[in-house]
């Protein structure tokens, strides 16, 4: 199936201090079909208008989080957003089938370098591994979640030449998802998006 | 005015500011109160007043008149027409049963068929003075038993008419029949009767609003006060004339005007009126008993008195029990109607005149008349006391029924800019307002579009009470005069202090004031859309929204905490006051210009990576680093 319209629901507190999401964002603002939405800008107060982001959803086939990792988690509009949005009978529950077949994964920055998301890291777990909760979400809304694309790291990537590569990439995984070509089995199976990305990238898509 | 007058006035005075608050305070009630004051300056105490008694008797019954139109303020014509059943069925069969049941007993002692029925008629009234402001005095008018008896009195007062036109075809001499008719023929006299009402109802909907609205325009209260008092006298005046009862003349006006914008200012100026009257009305009646009379007959007196007292107990039990009132209301109903009302001093004398019996009849009923009514404020006190703990069941549903129907849980003052946008809020919820406002195109304009607003002076504390602050849960001050709004604060902490105060303050110095007088949520009025548009100001400049909405958060957190701390100052001396003042500026100033820390540069930790830079090596890592991300 091509053609898929792809919202990114970006969640930045300070986003005009980031390094990484703001390049990031950058390198997929201009594409056609998808869609950006930064959630601080549009509600500074989380005041959230639940009606407008479920107009949002449906009117979407693939759901990307774009945010920093905090505290092993999303920022807290984030949070608000799926307690609020995310309803019982909307999203999930009886009758609430309005999300099911859509795509949804995380675009996450972290400041620990990957070697501390291990058994024996300072982190002690993988990220997807702490992505549970947002997984079992996705699941409950029958949504299919992808492994993350993640950048790790982010504090020590300074340049614009460190981050042109993780700029490149989250394109690539935009476009492929967007136009059917990322093999969705095995996104979903792996560990993140950014290792294996050319074996993920299929000529066309096996739906 | 001549001396006689001032110590008339002082007399009476006196016995009341003496003998009321004495009578409340024991718990008798302030209408026993006025009449224990009126038997004791009355010629069988202390004789201060004599005969002329009288004429201040005629003159006080002005306060029925009054009392009646602030009855009919209350009760919309839609309200008066849900009561038609009880109006109509309680109080014609207790008029009814009630006269026909005396006339039946006064029949047996002996007396003529006319002068029987005539007694009987006259016995079955019960005094609307008496039981309206015992009622309103215990908070008692709304509960069930209230209204039935209040539709009873209303029936009552309209049944007056036809009995006035039967006496003369029940006096013993044919030609004493024309002495109370005045001459009119009968088609003439319904002509003007229906003319007068009305008139009534037509000056009511299109001229009284226009004046009152002029009124407003020109903003002089006591021309406002002195028509309120014409439209009462007025009325008054013209049901005389065409040999209605004036009381119930003014309770027409009274439910004509009661959904008038006006209602509430209307209250406010007849109400002190009414009160100093009625009691003038109370204590003439204490000071009419003749005490020498019943020492005459004292048998036959109380005979009267036990008997008919009695008797109308019995039959407003069982039309209580009939009509479905509970127990509780059945009791009150039966308690609060059974003594003989005012109108029978008027139906007596009218009797004697035309000629349906003599003074031997006439006198011993005036005094059991007054007995009754003395013994009414008794009856009260036991009820209270007594009967209504004893019949009242102790179960949450059925009290849910006596609690009286509350008004408007909120109080606002002022429907300006201000006012407006609070009232709309709350409206938006479905929370009722009360609006009061001085403007009299704000008050039409809003009224044009549905919503309740009332004309007045926020700052008289009678339209406080009218405007039902005592049951209020809120009250908004948005009016724009700084020193009014401060008196109205006053007047609401002193008078209703359960009530909590929003107040809107035009700036810093009288944001200080209502605090002063005990006002905890003052907002000033500029504030928040000043503070938005600093926030509209910072992200036209290209900061991020969430990011300004922050700053402008902070720098207001700042700001607040400077003024409460400034409000400690002010007022204790000036000195002190102005150096702070300028402390502060300097601080504000300080915590701008430094380079990294201050309202501009502080830093929202959690987020901030910098620090973490350098932790941010795998060796340092094991040291325990965090995790946030850039």
């Amino acid at each position: 199936m091509a053609g898929r319209r792809v919202l990114i629901l970006l969640a930045h507190p300070v986003f005009e201090r980031s390094r990484v999401n703001r390049r990031l964002f950058e390198a997929v603002r201009d594409l056609d079909r998808v869609t950006v939405h930064d959630l601080y800008e549009v509600y500074p107060t989380l005041a959230i208008d639940v009606r407008r982001e479920q107009r949002l959803l449906v009117e979407h086939d693939v759901v990307v989080f774009q945010h920093p990792f905090y505290w092993y988690s999303v920022p807290s509009i984030l949070k608000e957003w799926q307690d609020l949005v995310l309803e019982h009978g909307w999203a999930y529950g009886a009758g609430g089938t309005r999300l099911c077949g859509k795509i949804s994964f995380h675009a996450i920055s972290t400041g620990a370098p990957a070697s501390a998301y291990r058994r024996d890291g300072y982190n002690r777990f993988t990220v997807r591994e702490l992505l549970v909760p947002c997984e079992q979400t996705a699941h409950l809304c029958g949504m299919r979640f992808l492994a993350p694309f993640v950048v790790h790291a982010a504090l020590r990537l300074g340049s614009a030449d460190e981050l042109a590569p993780h700029q490149a990439a989250y394109r690539r995984v935009i476009e492929a998802v967007r136009d059917g070509r990322l093999d969705l089995d095995r996104a979903a199976a792996a560990a993140n998006l950014n290792d294996e990305l050319e074996a993920l990238l299929a000529p066309r898509e096996v739906a | 005015m001549t001396d006689d007058v001032l110590l008339q006035a002082f007399v009476y005075l006196c016995a009341g500011v003496v003998f009321v608050p004495v009578a409340k305070r024991i718990g008798l009630g302030a209408v026993l109160g006025y009449l224990l004051a009126g038997v004791t300056i009355g010629p069988w105490g202390l004789g201060l007043v004599g005969t002329e008694g009288h004429e201040v008797m005629h003159f006080a019954e002005l306060g029925i008149v009054m009392m009646l139109f602030l009855v009919g303020l209350e009760l919309r014509p839609a309200l008066l027409w849900g009561l038609r059943r009880p109006i109509l069925g309680l109080g014609g069969l207790q008029v009814g049963t009630t006269a026909l049941a005396l006339a039946a007993a006064a029949l047996v002692l002996g007396l003529g068929w006319k002068p029987s029925l005539a007694v009987g008629l006259i016995l079955a009234t019960s005094s609307t003075a008496i039981v309206l402001s015992s009622l309103a005095e215990r908070s008692l008018l709304e509960t069930r038993g209230g209204r039935a008896s209040f539709s009873v009195l209303l029936f009552q007062d309209v049944s007056v008419i036809p009995i006035l036109a039967v006496f003369p075809l029940l006096a013993a001499t044919p030609e004493a029949a024309a002495g109370g008719g005045g001459g009119r023929s009968a088609w003439l006299s319904a002509l003007l009767l229906f003319g007068a009402v009305a008139i009534v109802v037509l000056a009511g909907r299109f001229v009284v609003r226009p004046v009152f609205r002029f009124l407003a325009r020109v903003r002089l209260r006591e021309s406002f006060t002195a028509f309120a008092l014409l439209l009462v006298v007025g009325i008054a005046l013209l049901m005389q004339q065409v040999g209605l009862s004036p009381a119930l003349g003014t309770f027409l006006a009274g439910v004509v005007l009661a959904d008038s914008e006006y209602r509430h200012e209307l209250q406010g100026d007849v109400e002190p009126f009414k009160g100093l009257l009625l009691g003038l009305f109370f204590i003439s009646v204490g000071a009419q008993v003749d005490f020498g009379r019943i020492v005459d007959a004292p048998a036959t007196i109380a005979g009267i008195v036990a008997g008919t007292m009695a008797l109308k107990v019995g039959v407003l039990y069982a039309l209580g029990a009939g009509f479905g009132l509970d127990r509780p209301a059945r009791w009150l109903f039966a308690l609060a109607l059974p003594q003989i009302g005012e109108f029978a001093f008027v139906l007596v004398s009218f009797a004697e005149r035309s000629r349906v019996f003599g003074a031997e009849i006439a006198s011993p009923l005036v005094a059991a008349v007054a007995i009754s009514m003395l013994l009414t404020p008794l009856l009260f006190v036991a009820l209270e006391r007594w009967v209504l703990p004893a019949v009242t069941e102790v179960e949450p549903e059925r009290e849910a029924d006596e609690i009286p129907v509350s008004d408007a849980p909120v109080v606002i003052a002022g429907h300006g800019r201000f006012g407006q946008i609070v009232g709309r809020i709350l409206r938006a919820n479905r929370i009722a307002t009360t609006v009061l406002d001085l403007d009299p195109e704000i008050v039409d304009a809003l009224g044009r579009i549905g919503i309740k607003v009332h004309y007045g002076d926020a700052s008289r504390l009678e339209l406080l009470h009218a405007a039902g602050c005592e049951r209020a849960r809120l009250f908004v001050l948005a009016i724009d005069e700084p020193a009014e709004a401060v008196e109205i604060a006053r007047q609401v902490r002193t008078h209703f202090p359960h009530v909590p105060i929003v107040a809107r303050a035009r700036d810093r110095v009288h944001y200080r004031e209502l605090r002063r007088v005990g006002v905890t949520e003052v907002h000033r009025e500029l504030f928040a859309a000043s503070y938005e548009a600093g926030i509209a100001a910072l992200r036209a400049l290209g900061y991020r929204a969430h990011t300004a909405h922050r700053l402008a958060r902070r720098w207001r957190d700042h700001e607040e905490r400077d003024l409460h701390e400034l409000m400690e100052l002010w007022g204790t001396d000036r000195d002190t006051f102005f150096a702070r003042s300028r402390l502060a500026i300097e601080e504000a100033e300080r915590l701008m210009s430094e380079a990294d820390a201050g309202l501009r540069g502080e830093r929202d930790a959690g987020w901030d990576n910098e620090t973490l830079r350098d932790d941010a090596t795998p060796d340092a890592a094991a040291r325990g680093g965090a995790e946030p991300a850039g």
